[in-house]
């Protein structure tokens, strides 16, 4: 674990100060909350804004009831702050579309405003390729409450995604969630008080490192669902975050996957290959803070791969967990092995390699369609065997990484 | 060319005296170019008011998507000496120039008139779409880019009475129902669905170059008469969803596909499926469909309801269409009951 991570997170509240000059041709265009028509100004600037041009959001809070998106290629939306006093748009009183903002074009930079009370989900981005998430607050005010939107920032069908110094609470769903997607970073943000902290599924290569992930019901997600377009998930890292105190009792609306997730998970991993878990700081989740899993539920995709597979777990730090296991017949496992279980949950399913110096509680259930009841918990040894090669770091275009220096 | 003012009246007349009334100066022009302009009159597709278009032919459709209960008026503009051709998947190519024109009102708002048209169209560049909401005196229409709120009050065939904040939506809201692969690309229009009124099908090889290829082949949804309960409900999702539920739509990535073509007994179509990215849209339910049990199919729940966090379609309803949703009841109530799972 490096110390950088707090500091990085610490740049949530410093105002920015370089910015990036802008191609010559690129203009600006400011817009205010003032104005009974500043909605639609909003909305419009968004629509006659060509490639290059930065939106600018005054300071001020846009009471908006319907959603705003973006269909511009590389175009900037910069507000003047997350916190009070800077840009909020405000969705409490939405009236209609499934999220705040939806973008579906290229190369987007969306930095420094917050956007709080989607009735749906907070900013979604959908194919948008090099979409870059920085410096954003998505907010259900209230803490969690089922009725809350689903995910606050949801990148989905994109290929390049970084979300950077973020911060989301009260996901009904997932506060950070990318789906089907290709070359990820997620670092240096903050997921709290959501069902899923920060949630990667059914994508390829993605570096999750240095978040935070705190009292959320589950931490970090790392899932491979069956029937979507994409699906095989694979060599993800999840590195340098701290995960700790995921207690928040599951608010999800039931049938979403995520109300599977019990109360107290550290790192979930489910039906995955390739993924590595190190050198993070995994504390205070009841149930566990590492737990690998299939996918157990009946499925009719010939093609889904329901394993977990290749999976490493080595080099974490970890803190007490297991004391309050929310799996079926957990309290009595507990009871049995002395008041809590193993740091490490594995369903016996698939294969992984757990090199942290933890117990690993398996239930003995290799094959997926056997039903949770017939579980025989018993300590498992997943330190022999040969890890396979380290997953190489995610690289982002430079004009990524270049919009959030 | 022929060219009617397709006004109910004026189309019978125009169609069969041949009369051909000259274009406005410059009209063709201007459709074609990349301009935006801020009143409808300036494309001259109106020249006698918001119900007499000056087009090519006006049409209506076997299945139409559901808006809020209003009444859609369609009509195509092709330019001179151009013909739309029919696809072998279906789907109508028309030729760069052609505007598509869809006007939305209800007989008792307004005195019936539309209180918006929209444009959709074909330039050099791709298909442009471009919302008008009509003036208070009805003899123009000022661009609303970034779509706007009505409020208005109506009355439904049943006799309820809905006042809704009706939403024109905005040219990016526009694109999410129109779009195929990131492109805007015409909905509506597909040879499947397609009906000419009867008065002009006698020309209809002015238009098309292979009219023949026009065969509506799907049922009315509300007409008993057209087909099983269950083909009735294919139609209705067909027209009223797939438009996103489908690989190159808008909602790609929920693997909820809904097109005519789709396999109705697959994973896909909603029956067993579990929700992707429903959040509460879920409402509590594991299946978009569950065979025989409507009440716990959470398809139903999301088109029953008015919440942008649950309901479906995301955009273009603010009221529930109480008929639409009853029929795919009663599609899913006769399905056989599967064991749970």
């Amino acid at each position: 674990m490096r110390v950088h991570i707090l500091q990085r997170a610490g740049l949530l509240s410093v105002a920015m100060i370089a910015i990036a000059a802008a191609p010559a041709a690129a203009k600006t265009i400011r817009v205010s909350a003032e104005g009974a028509d500043a909605n639609e100004k909003l909305q419009e600037a968004l629509i006659l804004a060509e490639p290059g041009d930065t939106v600018e959001l005054a300071p001020g809070t846009w009471k908006l009831t319907d959603g705003l998106s973006l269909d511009v290629a590389n175009v900037t939306i910069r507000g003047a702050g997350v916190a009070e006093g800077g840009s909020i748009l405000d969705f409490t009183g939405q009236q209609g579309a499934g999220e705040g903002l939806l973008v579906t074009s290229d190369d987007v930079f969306l930095t420094d405003f917050a956007v709080l009370n989607t009735k749906g989900d907070g900013i979604k981005s959908k194919g948008a390729d090099r979409i870059v998430y920085h410096k954003l607050r998505v907010e259900w005010t209230a803490g969690p409450k089922e009725t809350n939107g689903a995910y606050g920032i949801y990148p989905v069908e994109s290929t390049d995604v970084l979300v950077d110094s973020v911060i989301v609470r009260g996901a009904s769903d997932a506060g950070i969630y990318v789906g089907q997607s290709k070359n990820i970073v997620v670092r240096d943000s903050i997921a709290t008080e959501n069902v899923a902290g920060i949630e990667i599924e059914n994508s390829y290569d993605a570096d999750v490192h240095d978040n935070i992930a705190t009292k959320n019901t589950g931490g970090i997600l790392v899932f491979d669902l069956p029937s979507l377009p994409m699906q095989g998930g694979h060599n993800v890292r999840v590195f340098d975050n701290i995960v700790n105190d995921n207690s928040t009792p599951n608010f999800a609306p039931k049938g979403n996957i995520v109300a599977s997730v019990p109360t107290g998970t550290g790192v979930l991993i489910m039906a995955n290959r390739n993924v590595e878990i190190f050198d993070n700081i995994l504390a205070d989740n009841g149930t566990a803070n590492v737990m690998i899993v299939g996918y157990r539920y009946e499925h009719k995709d010939p093609n889904y791969q329901p394993l977990p597979k290749a999976i490493v777990v080595r080099g974490n730090q970890h803190g007490r967990a297991g004391y309050a296991p929310k799996f079926p017949g957990g309290d009595m496992v507990a009871a049995a092995m002395g008041g809590s279980v193993p740091p490490v949950l594995w369903d016996g399913a698939g294969d992984a390699i757990v090199l942290d110096e933890v117990g690993v509680l398996s239930l003995n259930l290799p094959d997926v369609k056997t039903p949770q009841s017939e579980a025989k918990p018993a300590p498992a040894d997943l330190s022999k065997g040969t890890p396979p090669a380290a997953l190489p770091a995610i690289k982002l275009p430079e004009s990524m990484e270049a919009k959030v220096k | 060319m022929k060219r009617i003012v397709a006004g109910v009246a004026a189309a019978l007349l125009c169609v069969a005296t041949g009369a051909t009334v000259p274009l406005p100066e410059g009209r063709q022009g201007l459709i074609e170019s990349d301009a935006i302009p801020q009143k409808l009159s300036a494309f001259g597709l109106f020249p006698f008011g918001p119900e007499a278009p000056l087009v090519s032919f006006g049409y209506t459709l076997r299945t139409p998507l559901f808006s809020d209960y209003t009444d859609k008026k369609r009509f195509v503009s092709i330019p001179d000496g151009k013909q739309a051709r029919v696809l072998a998947d279906g789907t109508i190519d028309f030729p760069v120039g052609t505007v598509l024109i869809k006007s939305f009102g209800w007989a008792d708002v307004n005195e019936g008139r539309p209180v918006e048209t929209r444009l959709l169209i074909h330039r050099a560049s791709g298909w442009v779409a471009l919302p008008y909401i009509w003036d208070a005196d009805g003899r123009d229409a000022t661009l609303a880019l970034g779509g706007r709120r009505v409020p208005v009050t109506f009355k439904s065939s049943d006799g309820t009475t809905h006042s809704i904040r009706y939403a024109v939506p905005n040219k990016n809201q526009c694109k999410e129902c129109h779009s195929l692969n990131g492109e805007i690309v015409p909905i509506g229009p597909k040879a499947r669905n397609f009906l000419f009124p009867a008065e002009i099908k006698r020309t209809t090889s002015i238009f098309f170059e292979n009219p023949a290829a026009l065969k509506p082949a799907i049922p009315v949804w509300d007409d008993p008469g057209s087909g099983s309960v269950e083909a009735r409900a294919r139609a209705y999702l067909d027209v009223n969803c797939a438009h996103c539920h489908n690989p190159a739509g808008s909602a790609s990535n929920s693997g909820l596909f809904l097109r005519w073509t789709d396999d109705p007994e697959g994973v896909n179509y909603g029956i067993g499926k579990r929700p992707t990215a429903a959040g509460r849209g879920s409402g509590g339910m594991d299946f978009a469909i569950q065979p025989g049990d409507p009440a716990h199919s959470f398809l139903i729940y999301r088109l029953e309801s008015t919440d942008p966090g649950i309901a479906m379609p995301e955009v273009g309803r603010s009221t529930v269409h109480k008929e639409g949703a009853a029929l795919l009841r009663q599609w899913i109530a006769q399905m056989p009951k599967q064991a749970s799972r």
